[in-house]
């Protein structure tokens, strides 16, 4: 592809299979570094599981098998020289449902840098500001940090496992559908974010939602029966699709 | 997969706003069907009657122009959806556009009435013509995604520019040759700018309506000839 050198992640020939089953067929697929790219696609279309390949989120899963690559900064990420716990701190993950840990606001925030080694607590007090601050929810909850993270709202939560995941200061930010458990104004919230976190990190954001994809994103990727049909500026995938599949997607004619 | 309910309810909006597309394009062109008609046939009742009916037009137009935006609001059209919304809020200007453009033809017809034509009248009639075929090729190419249709209908307007020539030149000639015409001649020059407007809306549609079909946006200006090439 044509920004092949300003790219953050690529995926090359990317195929996963669950046993024999391919769940993700030959995806290649370009993603601009400070750029946020959405994953676009009927449930079942291996969007997601693309999305877990970038970090290895898969892994977990037995009788999984990937073929080809992916490249984050031309490193492949399943060469057997990367370190996943060091790829899963490049690449950092928010889930579609909030899930804060059982402690504090500043506990769940200090427990990625607390676990790559920062102990002392003058530093993971300016971490956790400037990473609730990135996350919009520092003005929210600086008056009450000690208190559970289970008390917050849903959006609050959701921005809160942001401000987690960009603690420890992550190149690439993926997204699994993160507002889909959300009311509209923590959506809003969570979107606005979005467009915030691309000036520091490569977002690659998972949604079902067109309109969120058309709101927040700068390139849209259209996936279809685990290959990826289309690819491109979102302002031309959501106005004049190339590919036949895609204008019935985004119109409605199948979902 | 099937299709989901509310691409049904999507598509039944979409058809009310494309039958009021071709009820105002309808409009449009007895609008300047009318008023030439009354210019030619000297014919008052004919005149007051397009003028009356503008209200109408412009009606439908603000009809065409809310259900649009509600049909926006409601379902956050996306590709060939939100094309053919883009494409019918600018027709819905265009036709309004052209149906006020017969009115203006009407209102000079009324004051010529009472006058002796200074020529019969040849080549206005034709570019009224002209501009009602293109109007009916624009509604059909609209509601049968036509593009050819589309071209057809940009190509068209060479011929109404021409005919606008033709006249405002002969115009000249009766002027000069006989100054106490040049009232009238200057009215009926003014018809001829008219008609020609209407032509250039009517091209407008061809425009919106190949964006709506190939969802590139295309000048009019390709598919007609080079500039300075008037035949």
């Amino acid at each position: 592809m044509c920004q092949m050198e300003e790219s953050k992640v690529v995926s090359k020939g990317l195929t996963l299979y669950y046993g024999s089953v391919p769940a993700v067929r030959n995806v290649n697929l370009s993603v601009p570094e400070r750029s946020v790219m959405a994953l676009i696609g009927p449930s079942g279309c291996g969007k997601s599981t693309f999305l877990r390949c970038i970090n290895r989120m898969n892994d977990f899963i037995e009788e999984v098998r990937v073929e080809g690559q992916v490249l984050i900064d031309g490193q492949d990420v399943y060469g057997p020289q990367t370190d996943v716990i060091s790829l899963r701190r490049r690449v950092g993950m928010v889930f579609q449902r909030p899930n804060p840990f059982p402690f504090s606001i500043w506990e769940n925030v200090a427990y990625g840098p607390r676990l790559h080694g920062v102990k002392d607590r003058r530093v993971l007090d300016e971490i956790v500001e400037r990473s609730l601050r990135g996350a919009a929810l520092w003005d929210e909850v600086k008056d009450k940090l000690e208190s559970s993270a289970m008390n917050l709202s849903g959006g609050q939560q959701q921005r809160l496992c942001i401000a987690r995941a960009i603690a420890v200061e992550p190149e690439v930010l993926l997204m699994d559908e993160p507002t889909s458990a959300l009311d509209p104004m923590g959506t809003a919230k969570v979107e606005e974010l979005v467009r915030e976190l691309k000036k520091s990190y490569t977002v690659i954001i998972v949604t079902h939602n067109m309109q969120q994809a058309a709101r927040v994103s700068d390139r849209t990727a259209f996936f279809l029966m685990g290959e990826l049909v289309e690819e491109g500026p979102t302002r031309e995938i959501f106005t004049s699709p190339r590919d036949p599949r895609t204008e019935a997607y985004i119109t409605g004619r199948f979902g | 997969m099937e299709p989901l309910n509310i691409r049904k309810h999507m598509d039944q909006d979409l058809g009310e706003i494309r039958s009021g597309m071709m009820r105002l394009g309808a409009m449009a062109e007895a609008s300047i069907r009318g008023g030439v008609a009354a210019l030619v046939k000297r014919d008052r009742s004919e005149a007051r009657r397009v003028i009356e009916s503008d209200d109408e037009a412009d009606q439908l137009a603000g009809w065409l122009d809310m259900s649009c935006l509600e049909f926006m609001a409601r379902y956050q059209p996306l590709g060939a959806d939100l094309r053919a919304i883009s494409c019918a809020i600018h027709m819905a200007v265009d036709l309004e556009r052209i149906a006020d453009l017969g009115v203006s033809v009407a209102k000079r017809a009324l004051k010529l009435i009472d006058q002796d034509p200074i020529k019969p009248l040849m080549d206005i009639p034709l570019m009224g013509e002209r501009v009602c075929a293109m109007l009916d090729l624009a509604v059909k190419a609209y509601l049968n995604g036509d593009e050819d249709l589309a071209r057809e209908l940009c190509a068209m307007d060479d011929q109404v520019d021409d005919l606008q020539d033709r006249v405002e030149r002969e115009l000249l000639m009766i002027m000069i040759d006989r100054p106490a015409t040049i009232a009238q001649a200057s009215a009926l020059g003014e018809v001829a700018r008219v008609l020609e407007r209407a032509g250039d809306h009517a091209t407008n549609l061809g425009e919106h309506i190949m964006f709506m079909i190939t969802g590139r946006r295309v000048k009019a200006s390709q598919f007609r000839r080079p500039l300075g090439d008037r035949s």
